[in-house]
C-alpha cells in the first residue's frame, strides 16, 4: 500500500512498524510514530470534518495542539471517544477514527445546505426569532439541538480506569522545546527536584519540527542529548504525553498523562489516565507559541495550513501536505517554510508577503523563489480542497488593494505571527500585557511563583529560547535553595539570522466591506467570521467579553487558541485602539481537555465514598440482610425471611421485640469519649438540661442545639467514672457533633480542662430488647447483678459478657427493658453470635433500622433529621421540660426570639387515621380544608409513619402548625397520588405511655 | 487548593481542612441581656471581607485543631497563620 | 427599540446586516436620578426595568462597574425552577417562574426558555421522605411536581444509573416539568435593551465607591465616573453585597463564596432535562450547542476570586460519573466560578435598610438567576412604594432578628 505524500526518507516515524488504520470506513497505511492528522496527509486525505453551524468542508490545519478544525471519534461503543483532535491522535495498528457532525459523510454533508442560509444566522440570530408563537422555542429548539454539539458518548460505562498522582517538586516545567529543556536542565543540575512535563510523544517541541542547529548538531540530536542528560540525573522526572491544564492557587497544577491512548484498547492493564496533581515551588512556563492564521476569504477551507504546520508534517512525519504550494505571511517565520517545501520537492509558486522587500525575501529570491511582497491572498478557489488563490496588491498600510492576480496550487500555508500560549500563566492569576513590537499578548507580572521562558515570554528566536529557558532554570531552582542562581556552563551556541519586524494585518482586505465578501474566518472551528465581529460591534455588543458571548469567538472546543488574538485585534482595530486596550477574556482552566473520570480518579461505585461497616456487618450479609446507606454507614436495614416483604419481616421484627427478644446493631451510634475535671461543666453549656450532677453510673438523656435555637442532635451521655463520660449521638450527625464541640472547646473555652475521643469505630454495640433480654443476657454475664434493683433504667455497668469485658447500658430507644452491650470491636461478632446461641430458647430475632424505627415511632421517640429538620426547637416537640432553666447552653437566647415563642408553631402530635389498616404517605402535607383553593394553606406534614404489629393499627408523626393545642381534632394529609387521608391529632407515644415495660 | 500552614503539622493541602467561618467572633458572655437585634448580629452578621480576612480553620483530617488564617479572599493569598487566643495580626478596626 | 423577528432578520440579511440598530444606548450618567440602581446583572436591570414599566418611575439609571451580565448572572448554570419547600420561598420563585414564561415575548428577546423539565434524584430513604414532602407541598402551592420511580427516571433519562451497583443508588426523584433552563446571556442582554428602551440609562463601567448619606438618608453615590445623586438607591451586586453594604455603615448576613461551573466538549444531544443531586452534590444539564454543563455546590470557604476550588470540581465530577457513567470517557472544556452570597437560611433578603432611601436585594446565594424576574419585579415595587411587597415581606432583614428564618437548605443544598 502506498503514501503517495509521503517523503522518502527522514521524519521521526518508525518505518520498520507500518501499520493501518481506518478513517471514515476507509483503510489507510502508516507508522508508527504517525499521528492521525499525520496519517491523513500522507494519503492525500485533507478533508475531515465540517464546521458547526454552516457544516462547511475542513482540512487539517495544524500538526498539534493548536489544531481546531479536524475533531474527530475515536472508536466504537463504550471505549469510544468524542472530540478528539486529529493532530493528537496516535496512530496504532487497527485504530478507527471518524468525522463527527456530518449526515450522510464528510463528503456530502446535507446540512451543509445551512451555508446557503448564512446570511440568515447573523451572530446571535437566535436572540432575534424562534419567537413565534408564543412558547413555541421548545419544538424549534428540538431541532437546533438535533444539529448542535460535535461527537457521540460512550455507549456503555467506562471500561478503563484512571488514577491521580500527588507529587511535591521544586521547580515544574511545563514544556520541552528548546526553553522547557534548557530549564529543565539547569535546575536539575543544581539537584533541584525537577519535574518536566510536555504534551507531546517525546520531548523537543519545535526542535523537532524545524531544520535549526544547536552547537553543530542537527536540531534533534541536541535534543537527544539533552534528553540522555536529564536521564542521568535521579531528581529530574520527564513525563511526556502529559499536559499541564490547570494552574490554581499557591502553585497547585493539574497534568493529565495520557498513558495508554497511544496502544490499541486492553493491550496496556495499567490505568489509561493519570491525573497529576502537583505543587511546585517554582514553575517555569515554557509552553511556546501557537502560529495565528490570516484572515482572508475562505481562509478555512481544506488545503490551508499554518506554515508552522505544514513544516512539522515534513520534519517529524516526512509528509508533504500539497505538491504546488503557496506561502502567504506577514512575518518572517513562513519563509522557512518556503524553504522546506522546496527542499523536500515541491513547487513553492511564490511566497506572498503583506510587508515589502527584506533581508528574507531577498534570500528566498536568490533560492529562485517568486516572492511577492506588498501583496495579499485575498480569496481561495475550490472547495473542498483548495485549487488556487487569489492576490491583489496591499497598500502600504495594509487597510487596502489593488489590481488582481491568480496562482494555481493545492496547498496555502499561511502565517500571521505568532501567539504566545500564556494560558497557564494568565490562569495562575497574572494578567498577560500587549506587546505592539512583538504583535502579541506576553506574560504579565507573576503573581505566583512562575517564570515564562521562550516562545511563552514572546521570544521566538531560538537562540532567546535557550538562553531564557536555561536562565529560568538556574532561577527557579536558586529560589527554592538549590544551586547559586548562575549558569553551570556557556549557553550553546545557535546561528542566528537578523530578520524584518513583523506586520500587522488582522484582516486582509478584499476590495469590499467586510460584511460583503464572503466569510473570513476568524474562529473557524464556531464559524465566527470578521463580518460577526463587526456586526456584533455595530449592535453595541462591543466589549471582549460581548463579543465572544455573542458570537461564540473563542468558545468552541479549542478555546480560542488559534483565533483569539486575531478577533481582540479585530475589535480592537473598530474602536481605534491597539488589541492591549481591549484585552483579553479571562483565561479559564483546563487549557486542553481533562477527562471526567481523570479529574475524579476512579472514585467511582465503592470508591465513591468510603463505605462503614460494622463489626458485624458480615453476619447480616449472611443472613440475608438488606441494607439502608445511613451517612456512610451501611446499616441492617431489615431481615428478611424467604420471600417476605418488608412490610411482613417488619412487623415479625417489631414483634419479636415487644413480645420476647430482638436485638439490634447499634455500633453505628456516635460515640465521644469525654474526660476532665471540667467534663461536666462542658456538658451543662452543650446540653439543654442539667448534667452537672450525673451521678457515677447513670446515664442521662440529653439535647443538643445549634446557636439558632434548632435542634441538632440528641443522645444518652453516661458518666463512667468521677471525670469520665461517654457521650452517645445519631449515627449521621456524629461527625458534625464532634467537630462542633472541639470547635467550642478550643476557640471559647479553651479554660476547659477535658479531652475528647471518638470512639464510635472501638466499640460493637449489641441492644438487646425486650421482655426476655435480661434472661438472655444473664446466660452470657455473671459478674453484673441485672436485677432491676440494681441495675435499674438509665444505669450503666462494666462486667463480663460472653466472657469479654463490656459495658452495658440499661437505655432504651424501644420501649422495652433493653441492654445495651460495648464490646471491643474484634470481639463484636463473637458476643453477637453468643447472645444469639442464648437467645435461641426466646426465639432471639435480629432486627434492622426500619423495625427500630417503627418501634421507636410507637413510643413517640423523635428520630434527628427524620421528624426534625432544622427548623424544630424543644419546645415545639414538646420537650420544655428538657430546657435547664437556671443555665445558659448553646442555642438557649435564641429561643427567647419573638418568632419562636409563638403558640402557631409547628408542633410534634401523633396522628391516628380513622382506618386502622390505613398508613400515612410520609411527606404527606397536612391540612385544614382539603378542597380550599390553591395555593391551600398548609399546617404541617407526616414526618414518620408506619403500621404497627403491636397496636394492631397504623401510627404517624408528624408536626401540625399549634398542634399541642389541637389534640382530638382532625386534619387532612394530602399526597401526590391523590389521596386524602382524615387523621386524628394524638399525644405521640401510642405505645405504654407510662413507660412501665422498659422500667422493669 | 491552598496550601494551609497548620501550627502544628505545617503545610498541607486545603482538603485536609475544614473552614469554619471568620475568626473572634467571640460569644457574649450574657446573651439574656441582648436584645433580639444584638443577638442577631453574633449569631449571623459577619464582615465578609474583600481583601484581607481573619477566619477559623479546622485540621480536620490531622490534628483536628482550630486555629485563625489571615487570607486575601480575592487573591486567596495566606499572610499569615496563627493559634487560638494569639492577637490577630496588625491592626484591626 | 427596533423590533426582533424572523422578518426584521430576513430585512437586515438583504442589507448585509449593516443597519441593525445597536440593541441599548450607552449614554453618559446624568448628574442625578430618582433612583440609581447598582448592578448591571439581571436583577438589577429587571429591577429598572419594571420602576419605569409598572411604577411610572421617572429617571432610573443601572450602573454596572464592568460590562452588563458579567457578575453571576452571565456565570450560572442557567436553571430555572421553582420548586422550593417552604412557602415563602415558593410564592417567590412560582411567581418568578410565571414571568419567565411570559418574559420573551414581553421583551422581544427570544431567551431561549426552554421548560425541559427538572429532575431531583433522591439517594437515601431519608432523601425519599423529603421528596415527597416537597412534591406535595409544592402541589399544594399550586407548583407542578411529580414523584418518578426509578424506572420512571431511566426512561426519562435513558444514559442515567440506576441500578442497585452504584455507591449511592437513585431510589426516586421529584420532577418539575415547568422547570428547565434559559440562556443567561440573552436575559442581561434582553432586559438591558428592555429597560433602555422604557428610558432606563444603563451605565457600563461605573463602578460605585461610595453611599453618600444626610440625616440618615441616601443623597446619592459616588462612582469611578464622578457622583451621580439620587433620591433613592437600590443595591442588587450579588457577591459584592457585603461591599456595597460597608460603605453604608452596614453589616449584613451575608458570606460570598465561590460557585462552580464547568463544561464538557460539545456532544450531540444525550440529556433532555435537568438533573440535580443534593446527595451527591452535583447538577448536569446539556446546553443547546451540546456541552454537559455541570455544577457543584458552594466552595466551603469564602472568596470574591471567582475561581473554583479543584477539590469541590473533583468530587462534583466523580458524582456526575456515578450518575451517568457513560460520561467517564468526556472531556472537559473549562471551568469558571462566580460569587455567590450565600444567608444563613439559604433564601435572599429584599427589603428597607436602616438607611432611608436605601434597598437592597441580595443573598440569593445560588437561586438568584431562575428568580431574576421575580426578584426584579418586588424589588421595583418595593423601592417605588417604600414599603415590601408581600411576596418579599417574609425576606427582610428583621427575620434574623425575630428568628423567622426560612430554612431551604433542603431544596438549594446544591447550586442550582
Amino acid at each position: 500500500m502506498s503514501q503517495p505524500h509521503r517523503l522518502a526518507e527522514g521524519g521521526r516515524i518508525d518505518r520498520k512498524r507500518p501499520l493501518t488504520f481506518t478513517f471514515n470506513g476507509r483503510v489507510y497505511p502508516a507508522f508508527r510514530g504517525d499521528t492521525l492528522a499525520s496519517g491523513l496527509l500522507a494519503n492525500g486525505v485533507h478533508l475531515v470534518a465540517r464546521s458547526l453551524k454552516y457544516h462547511r468542508p475542513r482540512g487539517i490545519v495544524g500538526a498539534g495542539v493548536e489544531e481546531s478544525n479536524a475533531l474527530v471519534q475515536v472508536g466504537e461503543g463504550a471505549r469510544s471517544l468524542p472530540n478528539l483532535v486529529a493532530t493528537q491522535v496516535e496512530l496504532y495498528d487497527g485504530l478507527s477514527a471518524r468525522s463527527v457532525n456530518v449526515f450522510p459523510s464528510v463528503g456530502f454533508d446535507l446540512r451543509a445546505v445551512n451555508g446557503w442560509f448564512a446570511r440568515l444566522m447573523p451572530p446571535g440570530f437566535y436572540y432575534k426569532t424562534f419567537m413565534w408563537p408564543a412558547g413555541s422555542w421548545r419544538q424549534y429548539e428540538h431541532q437546533i439541538r438535533k444539529a448542535a454539539g460535535f461527537g457521540v458518548v460512550p455507549t456503555g460505562a467506562d471500561p478503563d480506569d484512571y488514577d491521580h498522582m500527588n507529587v511535591h517538586c521544586d521547580v515544574l516545567v511545563a514544556g520541552a522545546g528548546p526553553a522547557g529543556l534548557a530549564a529543565a536542565l539547569e535546575a536539575g543540575r543544581t539537584g533541584a527536584r525537577v519535574i518536566l512535563m510536555d504534551e507531546r510523544t517525546e520531548p523537543g517541541g519545535a526542535l523537532l519540527a524545524g531544520s535549526g542547529r544547536i552547537e553543530g548538531l542537527p536540531a534533534g540530536r541536541w535534543v537527544n542529548r539533552m534528553v540522555e542528560e536529564l536521564a542521568s540525573l535521579p531528581e529530574v522526572q520527564v513525563l511526556a504525553r502529559t499536559t499541564v491544564a490547570g494552574y490554581y492557587e499557591h502553585n497547585f497544577l493539574l497534568a493529565l498523562e495520557r498513558r495508554t491512548d497511544h496502544l490499541a484498547p486492553g493491550s496496556d492493564p495499567g490505568p489509561r489516565q493519570r491525573l497529576w496533581r502537583i505543587r511546585a515551588k517554582q514553575v517555569v512556563l515554557a509552553t511556546g507559541a501557537i502560529e495565528r492564521p490570516l484572515v482572508f476569504c475562505n481562509n478555512d477551507r481544506p488545503g490551508v495550513m499554518l506554515a508552522s504546520g505544514v513544516s512539522e508534517y515534513i520534519h517529524r512525519y516526512a509528509v508533504l501536505p500539497g505538491s504546488r504550494a503557496v506561502v502567504f505571511t506577514n512575518n518572517d517565520s513562513a519563509y522557512q517554510t518556503a524553504f522546506d517545501l522546496l527542499d523536500a520537492g515541491a513547487q513553492v509558486e511564490a511566497i506572498v508577503d503583506s510587508r515589502p522587500a527584506g533581508q528574507r525575501s531577498a534570500e528566498a529570491r536568490e533560492r529562485g523563489l517568486q516572492v511577492m511582497n506588498r501583496h495579499a491572498v485575498v480569496d481561495v478557489r475550490g472547495a473542498k480542497r483548495i485549487r488556487g488563490v487569489r492576490l491583489m496588491a496591499l497598500s502600504a498600510d495594509g487597510g487596502s488593494v489593488s489590481g488582481k492576480g491568480r496562482l494555481a496550487c493545492d496547498l496555502l500555508a499561511v502565517s500571521g505571527g505568532w501567539s504566545p500560549t500564556v494560558q497557564l500563566h494568565a490562569q495562575s492569576g497574572a494578567r498577560p500585557a500587549y506587546d505592539a513590537r512583538k504583535v502579541c499578548f506576553v506574560p504579565g507580572p507573576s503573581v505566583q511563583a512562575e517564570r515564562s521562558a521562550g516562545a511563552c515570554r514572546g521570544s521566538f528566536d531560538l537562540q532567546a529560547c535557550l538562553t531564557e529557558g536555561f536562565r529560568a532554570g538556574a532561577a527557579a531552582a536558586h529560589a527554592t535553595g538549590h544551586g547559586d542562581g548562575g549558569l553551570s556552563r556557556p549557553i550553546p551556541s545557535v546561528e542566528g539570522r537578523e530578520g524584518d519586524p513583523i506586520q500587522p494585518l488582522w484582516i486582509v482586505p478584499a476590495g469590499k466591506p467586510v460584511s460583503r465578501v464572503p466569510k473570513q474566518f476568524v474562529d473557524p472551528l464556531m464559524d465566527v467570521s470578521a463580518a460577526d465581529i463587526l456586526t456584533a460591534v455595530r449592535e453595541g455588543y462591543d466589549s471582549i467579553e460581548y463579543v465572544k458571548r455573542y458570537t461564540n469567538l473563542g468558545m468552541g472546543p479549542d478555546q480560542g487558541r488559534l483565533g483569539n488574538v486575531n478577533g481582540i485585534a479585530i475589535l480592537a482595530d473598530q474602536h481605534g485602539t491597539d488589541p492591549g486596550s481591549i484585552g483579553t477574556t479571562t483565561f479559564r482552566p483546563m487549557y486542553t481537555p481533562v477527562t471526567f473520570a481523570a479529574l475524579s480518579g476512579g472514585e467511582q461505585k465503592e470508591l465513591f465514598d468510603p463505605v462503614r461497616k460494622t463489626a458485624i456487618h458480615e453476619w447480616h450479609v449472611e443472613q440475608g440482610a438488606l441494607f439502608e446507606n445511613v451517612g456512610q454507614w451501611k446499616r441492617a436495614w431489615y431481615f428478611p425471611w424467604p420471600g417476605e416483604s418488608l412490610d411482613e419481616a417488619v412487623d415479625r421484627e417489631c414483634l419479636a421485640v415487644r413480645r420476647s427478644v430482638g436485638v439490634l446493631d447499634a455500633s453505628t451510634l456516635g460515640k465521644i469519649d469525654i474526660q476532665g475535671p471540667d467534663a461536666n461543666v462542658f456538658l451543662n453549656r452543650v446540653y439543654t438540661n442539667p448534667f452537672m450532677k450525673v451521678p457515677i453510673g447513670r446515664c442521662r438523656y440529653g439535647l443538643m442545639l445549634d446557636e439558632n435555637g434548632m435542634l441538632m442532635d440528641d443522645g444518652v451521655t453516661a458518666r463512667l467514672g468521677e471525670d469520665h463520660y461517654l457521650m452517645h449521638t445519631t449515627t449521621g450527625g456524629a461527625a458534625h457533633v464532634m467537630s462542633w464541640l472541639e470547635l467550642w472547646l478550643q476557640t471559647e473555652w479553651p479554660e476547659l480542662k477535658l479531652y475528647m475521643t471518638s470512639v464510635t469505630d472501638h466499640w460493637a454495640t449489641v441492644s438487646l430488647c425486650g421482655p426476655n433480654s435480661r434472661r438472655v443476657l444473664r446466660k452470657l454475664c455473671s459478674d453484673v447483678d441485672l436485677s432491676r434493683e440494681s441495675f435499674p433504667f438509665m444505669a450503666v455497668r462494666e462486667g463480663a459478657v460472653a466472657g469479654v469485658p463490656a459495658r452495658i447500658f440499661r437505655i432504651s430507644f424501644t420501649g422495652e427493658l433493653t441492654y445495651e452491650v460495648n464490646v471491643n470491636a474484634n470481639f463484636g461478632r463473637h458476643v453477637w453470635e453468643a447472645v444469639f446461641d442464648a437467645g435461641e430458647e426466646y426465639g432471639i430475632t435480629p432486627f434492622g433500622t426500619e423495625a427500630m424505627h417503627v418501634l421507636r415511632a410507637e413510643k413517640g421517640y423523635v428520630i434527628v433529621g427524620q421528624d426534625t429538620d432544622g427548623s424544630v426547637t424543644p419546645v415545639d416537640l414538646g420537650m420544655e421540660r428538657m430546657l435547664g432553666r437556671k443555665k445558659d447552653f448553646l442555642g438557649k437566647r435564641s429561643l427567647f426570639r419573638s418568632y419562636l415563642v409563638r403558640k402557631d408553631r409547628k408542633q410534634f402530635v401523633g396522628l391516628l387515621t380513622e382506618d386502622p389498616k390505613e398508613v400515612l404517605p410520609e411527606g404527606g402535607q397536612i391540612v385544614d380544608d382539603p378542597s380550599a383553593p390553591l395555593p391551600r394553606p398548609m399546617l404541617g406534614h407526616v414526618t414518620s409513619s408506619y403500621y404497627s404489629a403491636a397496636l394492631e393499627r397504623s401510627i404517624a408523626l408528624g408536626l401540625v402548625k399549634g398542634g399541642h393545642g389541637r389534640t382530638g381534632e382532625t386534619v387532612h394529609i394530602q399526597n401526590f397520588d391523590g389521596r386524602t387521608i382524615a387523621a386524628r391529632i394524638a399525644d405521640p407515644v401510642f405505645y405504654d405511655p407510662k413507660g412501665e415495660r422498659q422500667n422493669v | 487548593m491552598l496550601l494551609i500552614e497548620c501550627p502544628w503539622c505545617g503545610p498541607r493541602d486545603e482538603s485536609e481542612f475544614a473552614y469554619s467561618g471568620e475568626a473572634h467572633i467571640v460569644r457574649p458572655l450574657t446573651p439574656e441581656e441582648l436584645t433580639d437585634e444584638e443577638w442577631a448580629d453574633y449569631l449571623f452578621c459577619r464582615r465578609n471581607t474583600r481583601g484581607d480576612h481573619l477566619e477559623q480553620w479546622c485540621h480536620a483530617s490531622g490534628c483536628r485543631r482550630y486555629f485563625n488564617v489571615q487570607r486575601d479572599t480575592v487573591t486567596y493569598r495566606i499572610k499569615s497563620v496563627y493559634k487560638p487566643g494569639e492577637p490577630p495580626p496588625g491592626d484591626r478596626p | 427599540m427596533q423590533k426582533y423577528s424572523f422578518l426584521s432578520l430576513a430585512r437586515n440579511a438583504l442589507t448585509y446586516h449593516e443597519n441593525w440598530q445597536r440593541a441599548w444606548r450607552s449614554p453618559d450618567p446624568k448628574p442625578g436620578y430618582d433612583v440609581v440602581i447598582v448592578g448591571g446583572g439581571g436583577h438589577g436591570l429587571a429591577t429598572a426595568y419594571y420602576l419605569v414599566k409598572e411604577h411610572r418611575v421617572g429617571s432610573v439609571a443601572v450602573l454596572e462597574k464592568g460590562y452588563v451580565g458579567g457578575g453571576n448572572t452571565g456565570r450560572n448554570t442557567e436553571i430555572v425552577r421553582s420548586n422550593y419547600l417552604w412557602d415563602e420561598a415558593a410564592h417567590i420563585y412560582e411567581f418568578s417562574l410565571k414571568l419567565w414564561e411570559g418574559l420573551t415575548q414581553q421583551i422581544n428577546f427570544n431567551l431561549m426558555f426552554s421548560q425541559r423539565g427538572l429532575l431531583s434524584l433522591g439517594h437515601t430513604l431519608q432523601d425519599l421522605r423529603d421528596i415527597q414532602r416537597r412534591i406535595n407541598a409544592n402541589l399544594l402551592n399550586g407548583i407542578d411536581s411529580e414523584f418518578l420511580t426509578p424506572e420512571q427516571i431511566k426512561e426519562m433519562v435513558p444514559a442515567i444509573d440506576v441500578s442497585p451497583r452504584a455507591r449511592y443508588p437513585i431510589l426516586g426523584a421529584s420532577l418539575q416539568r415547568r422547570g428547565g433552563t434559559a440562556r443567561h446571556d440573552a436575559l442581561a442582554w434582553g432586559l438591558a435593551r428592555a429597560a433602555d428602551s422604557v428610558g432606563v440609562d444603563v451605565i457600563h463601567n461605573c463602578e460605585v465607591t461610595g453611599i453618600r448619606r444626610e440625616g440618615g438618608a441616601v443623597t446619592g453615590v459616588d462612582t469611578s465616573r464622578g457622583f451621580i445623586k439620587a433620591g433613592k438607591v437600590g443595591c442588587v451586586t450579588a457577591g459584592n453585597s457585603g461591599v456595597l453594604a460597608s460603605m453604608a455603615g452596614m453589616r449584613l448576613p451575608l458570606e460570598s463564596r465561590p460557585l462552580q461551573a464547568w463544561v464538557s466538549q460539545p456532544l450531540k444531544p444525550i440529556l433532555d432535562v435537568v438533573v440535580m443531586s443534593n446527595a451527591v452534590h452535583a447538577y448536569i444539564s446539556q446546553t443547546d450547542r451540546g456541552e454537559l454543563l455541570c455544577g457543584a455546590g458552594v466552595d466551603s470557604y469564602n472568596g470574591y476570586g471567582q475561581r473554583g476550588s479543584p477539590a469541590t470540581l473533583e468530587h462534583a465530577i466523580a458524582a456526575i460519573i456515578e450518575m451517568f457513567p457513560r460520561f467517564s470517557r468526556v472531556r472537559m472544556l473549562r471551568q469558571w466560578a462566580g460569587t455567590v452570597d450565600t444567608c444563613p437560611d439559604a433564601c435572599p433578603i429584599i427589603g428597607l435598610t436602616p438607611v432611608k432611601g436605601l434597598y437592597f436585594n441580595c443573598g440569593w446565594g445560588t437561586g438568584g438567576y431562575k428568580s431574576t424576574p421575580g426578584s426584579g419585579w418586588v424589588f421595583a415595587y418595593t423601592i417605588a412604594q417604600n414599603r415590601p411587597h408581600r411576596l418579599n415581606e417574609p425576606f427582610s432583614l428583621e427575620r434574623f432578628a425575630t428568628g423567622h428564618l426560612i430554612d431551604e437548605h433542603g431544596a438549594a443544598g446544591v447550586a442550582h
